[in-house]
This record gives structure tokens, C-alpha cells and sequence, in this order.
């Protein structure tokens, strides 16, 4: 029932108990993982043997190789930032023309082109993985089989995952600039051309100052929808792991705490990105962070 | 831009527009075609053809046929389909209710922080979150240590790799894609309504009945179909918490493209779970009334 109407005693209670339990359910997970971080013992495993930061600063001498000095995690770290910037640079460009495009434009066939944009977000994602593999490689052996040429990036690797990553992140950041375009008031810029300005200036000082939240919003987005993204980066990936691939090839084999200290750092990143875009953000941005896993 | 417009005095803005369209149309039609149709077209090719002799394939619908004979395929199919469905369903039952203390029972900041904080988790990546309920569910982990501790088990027990432990794990993923749209279809509900029907003397199941399920429906729907599309689509979840008890239908084509290099088999599973996918979705708008571009744009 309602804030307004009487509740029941018993109502109340019960309410209040099932959002404690909800929450508890939403947060243990994440909990368990930050605190077994500084656990004194070679497993992510009770019981407690105490606190220690080996896992992040433990080295070859102390028997245990925290995070700090683990190359082969710090690596894969630095392979997703480079991949998530890309894919972050391109989103927002394709999504910036594309939002001036369904806005501003009326061409023949365009139903048939909003319908396609959003198609990327209803294909799961293995299947974008496998479907611009297999084409690539059809590519890749064109090229062998015509001109003899070795064409390397067409090989699963990195430029194919910020490839594959960026097909459906384009949608997002689409989405998200054209919304705020939608709002915008066209009168603005009709007044500044009256007033004599040029299409670059207008551009420049009006409509995209305007469109800057959402800029940054997409952009923030975009980083770490690629930074977090798992299934098609599975299908795409070559000997560079990117650092969800990598985390995933080692709980595979059991885990160590290294992992809980490298997650840590994880969800304090996006916690702090997380605040900032709350700070300027709408609920909606906030809700479209959820990344597609 | 201003330069080409110099050159046709006659019809500048015409042709200025006409450029600009291009320009803009350029990125788009290669995005979408490049990244999206093309692929898709060379996997349906590669589902539709059967290697004879190395290097030699011939059209055939050998791909489909394997699965629809081999039992242990279209098992794992159904499998998928239907622990999904319920995932799903829990989902719902379980976001609902949140939903309605975050629009109609908690009030100013305490509304809007408690919706930030249900958020919060999904900010953070599924494989660190998988990483918690392992540490959590294993043998060794947490919860069977806690149960030994307060004398529920006498040894601990392994709480992975069964399909409730699967179920956990995709309804925790996928609360955030239901609890969005839910929130944003309740906010809109006005509470006079449900006073007036509590005035009237309609009891509670009654005004949820009557009142708020269908004034809900549109939020409950993108919910259910974001939610469906992506348990079925998902791979690490089932992968990590069910082992190899797991069977879940992407497992089969990862399996196929990276393990067993039979692509060709890979894609048509590829096609059947975009068809089932695909399916779903529409169905789902079908039953609701809804476009897609609508409810896209609404999760």
C-alpha cells in the first residue's frame, strides 16, 4: 500500500524487512569479494587468518604476487583501457552524427534505418562476437587467396573486439545524445543564424555546449560498457586478454585473492564514475549504464 | 561547407543539406552495414553450407538437421529457453516490490537513494560479481562454512553447480533491467487513484489487480523481454556457477567456433538462439501492444 494510505503494523514490518533483505542480497557479493581481498591466507576461502595487503603489494620475495607486481594483470588492465578507449571515441562520434542524423534529417528509408540502429541491442552478444568473426575471416581469406595479402587486423585480436564492442555501444550512445538533441531548442540557433552567424559557429557555441552532458554522459558510458564487456570479447579475443577475459581464465583455475584486490580496484573506479555521473546525470543515464554483459 | 555554398547561389541550402546528409549518412550506413548486416548474412551462409572434403563445401541444411536429431542440442535449447523463462519470472517477483517501496511507499530523498543505491552493484563488472557469489556458494566458500557454524550441516555442502544456484546468479544480473522500467511505469501512476479505490473498499490484491498491473504493463513488459534476451544470451553466469552441469546454449557454440573449429554448426546455433531471441521479443510487444522502438527507448 501506498505512503498515504494506513498500512498495518505487521505491513510495515514486513516491507522494511524485505528491502533490508533485498539489500543485503544486492551487496553481500560485492562485500565478500572487497573483503577477501585482505585476507592472510593463499585461497579466498574462510576462515579468517587475518589482514594483510600482500595482494596488492606482495612480491616474489614474500612468496605471494600481489597485484603490483603481477605483469600479466596489469597488462590485460592497460589492454582494456586502450580497447575501451577506442570504442569509447568512436561511439560517441558515430553516436553524435547519428543523433544529428534521426533529429535534424528526413531521407527516404529512414524507419527502416531507427529500426536498425537498435537492432545491435536485441542480438545477444556471443552472437555478435561470432557473426563479425566469421565475416572478418571471410575477409581475411579473400584477401590471401586474391591478392596474397596478410591482413592481421582481421584476425581475432584487439581491433576486432573494439569492433565488435563498439557495434552495439554506437546504440547506446546514439540513444543517449539523441535524447538530449530532442530537447533542444531549435529557436536558439534559428536566432544566432538571423543574427548573422555561420552553420560552424552556431555549432560550436551553441548546439554543442548544449549537447555536452550528454557527451560526457556517452562517453562515460560507453568506457565502461566496453570495459566490463564479457560475451563478445570472448568470441573476438586473440592473445591479448583484456582484463574481464583474463579474470575469467583464472577463476577457471581457482581462484587467488589477487583477483579480490584487482576487483576491488574495479568497483571503487566505477563507484567514483558512478557519483560523478550522478552528480550531473539524469535517472535515466544512471539506468543506462547497466552494461549488456 | 560555406565554400560549396558560395559556388551555388541559386540553391544553397538545398545542396548544403543534401552534403550534410551525406556526410552524416556515411558513418551510419557503415556502422550498420559493416558491424551488423554483413556479418549476420555471412552466418547464415556459413549455417547453410556442409563441408564434403577439406576446403570444399556444398549448400545444405546438414547444420539444422544435427540439431533437430541430436537429442542432447535441442535438450540443452529447451533447457535454456525455459530456465530463462523462470529466471525471468523471479525477476519480476522479485524487482516488483522494490519498485513500489522506491515510487509509493518511501518518499523524497529516501526514494531517489534507494533507487541509486539498487543500482550500485551494476555498476560494478559480472565477472567481479560472479567472483563474489563463488566465494560465496563453493564448498569451501561462506554460506556452507556459516551453515556448518550454526549446525545446519555437519559437513559443508556444495552449493554451486545446481540449476537454483544458475537461477540466483541471472536473477541477480538481470534485477537492475527490471527494476528501471518497472520504477519509471509506477512514477506515473497516480496515487489518487489507488486512494480512491482504497476508499471505495477494494482490497489490496484487487487494487493491484485492477489498478496497477495494467497500468504497469508496458514497464513490466520491456522488463520481462530486456531480461529474457539477456539470461538467454548470457555466458559467464551459467558458466561459472553451473560448471559443467551448466549446459547453457551459448556454452554449445562457444564450444563449437572456439573449441571444435565446425563453424559451420556454430552459426546455425547461433541463428536458432537469434530466432528464439527474436522470437521472444516480438511475441512480447505482440501481447502488450508495443513498438520496439518504444520500449527500447524505455529501458
Amino acid at each position: 500500500m501506498i505512503a498515504s494510505l494506513p498500512r498495518s503494523r505487521w505491513l510495515r514490518a514486513a516491507t522494511s524487512l524485505y528491502v533490508v533483505a533485498f539489500l543485503i542480497f544486492l551487496f553481500v557479493p560485492l562485500v565478500i569479494v572487497a573483503a577477501f581481498a585482505f585476507n592472510d591466507a593463499p585461497y579466498p576461502a574462510p576462515p579468517w587468518r587475518g589482514f594483510t595487503l600482500d595482494w596488492f603489494v606482495g612480491n616474489a620475495s614474500t612468496g605471494r604476487v600481489g597485484l603490483f607486481h603481477d605483469p600479466e594483470l596489469l597488462g590485460s588492465i592497460w589492454t582494456s583501457i586502450t580497447v575501451a578507449s577506442w570504442v569509447t571515441f568512436l561511439s560517441v562520434c558515430v553516436g553524435t552524427a547519428n543523433a544529428f542524423l534521426m533529429e535534424r534529417f528526413r531521407f527516404p528509408g529512414k524507419q527502416v534505418l531507427s529500426v536498425l540502429m537498435l537492432a545491435p541491442l536485441v542480438i545477444p552478444g556471443v552472437i555478435l562476437g561470432i557473426s563479425i568473426l566469421s565475416l572478418s575471416s571471410r575477409l581475411a581469406e579473400f584477401a590471401d587467396d586474391a591478392f596474397g595479402l596478410d591482413l592481421d587486423f582481421l584476425r581475432p585480436g584487439l581491433p576486432l573486439v573494439a569492433l565488435g564492442q563498439f557495434s552495439y555501444i554506437a546504440t547506446v550512445a546514439t540513444l543517449m545524445i539523441s535524447a538530449r538533441l530532442k530537447r533542444f531548442d531549435r529557436t536558439l540557433e534559428e536566432a544566432a543564424l538571423n543574427l548573422g552567424a555561420s552553420h560552424a559557429a552556431v555549432l560550436r557555441t551553441i548546439t554543442f555546449p548544449y549537447l555536452r552532458p550528454a557527451l560526457i554522459g556517452s562517453a562515460a558510458i560507453a568506457f565502461l560498457m566496453s570495459f566490463e564487456n564479457f560475451n563478445t570479447t570472448l568470441m573476438l579475443v586473440g592473445s591479448d586478454s583484456p582484463l574481464t577475459i583474463m579474470m575469467y581464465g583464472r577463476m577457471r583455475e581457482g581462484a587467488s585473492p589477487v583477483l579480490n584486490a584487482v576487483s576491488l580496484f574495479l568497483m571503487l573506479a566505477s563507484a567514483m564514475l558512478a557519483l560523478t555521473m550522478m552528480r550531473g546525470g539524469s535517472r535515466a543515464s544512471t539506468a543506462g549504464a547497466a552494461a549488456k554483459p | 561547407m560555406s565554400e560549396l555554398a558560395a559556388l551555388l547561389p541559386v540553391v544553397p541550402g538545398v545542396w548544403r543539406r543534401r552534403f550534410v546528409l551525406t556526410l552524416l549518412l556515411a558513418p551510419a550506413l557503415l556502422w550498420l552495414l559493416a558491424l551488423i548486416v554483413l556479418p549476420h548474412v555471412q552466418l547464415a551462409l556459413l549455417s547453410l553450407r556442409e563441408r564434403v572434403a577439406p576446403h570444399v563445401f556444398e549448400p545444405s541444411l546438414a547444420q539444422y538437421r544435427t540439431f533437430f536429431t541430436e537429442p542432447l542440442y535441442w535438450e540443452v535449447f529447451v533447457r535454456t529457453a525455459v530456465l530463462s523463462a523462470v529466471a525471468t519470472a523471479l525477476t519480476l517477483l522479485v524487482a516488483f516490490p522494490i519498485a513500489w517501496v522506491i515510487t509509493k511507499v518511501a518518499r523524497g530523498r529516501a526514494s531517489s537513494l534507494l533507487f541509486v543505491v539498487c543500482l550500485i552493484p551494476f555498476w560494478v563488472s559480472e565477472t567481479v560479481r560472479s567472483l563474489g557469489w563463488l566465494i560465496l556458494l563453493r564448498q569451501s566458500g561462506v554460506l556452507p562454512a556459516l551453515l556448518v557454524k550454526l549446525g545446519l550441516t555437519a559437513a559443508p555442502v556444495e552449493l554451486l553447480y545446481h540449476d537454483a544456484t544458475i537461477l540466483t546468479g541471472l536473477v541477480y544480473t538481470s534485477l537492475l533491467f527490471m527494476v528501471v522500467p518497472l520504477v519509471s511505469s509506477l512514477e506515473s501512476l497516480d496515487n489518487s487513484l489507488i486512494e480512491a479505490a482504497y476508499d471505495l473498499g477494494a482490497s489490496g490484491p484487487s487494487i493491484l489487480r485492477g489498478i496497477v498491473i495494467p497500468h504497469a504493463a508496458p514497464g513490466i513488459t520491456a522488463g520481462c523481454i530486456v531480461v529474457f534476451m539477456l539470461t538467454l544470451g548470457n555466458y559467464l553466469t551459467p558458466n561459472l556457477l553451473g560448471g559443467k552441469n551448466s549446459q547453457w546454449f551459448t556454452e554449445l557454440i562457444y564450444t563449437q567456433f572456439i573449441v571444435r573449429f565446425n563453424w559451420e554448426q556454430g552459426a546455425a546455433f547461433g541463428f536458432l538462439l537469434l530466432g528464439l531471441s527474436t522470437l521472444m521479443v516480438s511475441v512480447g510487444l505482440r501481447l502488450s501492444g508495443q513498438r520496439f522502438v518504444d520500449v527500447m527507448r524505455r529501458s
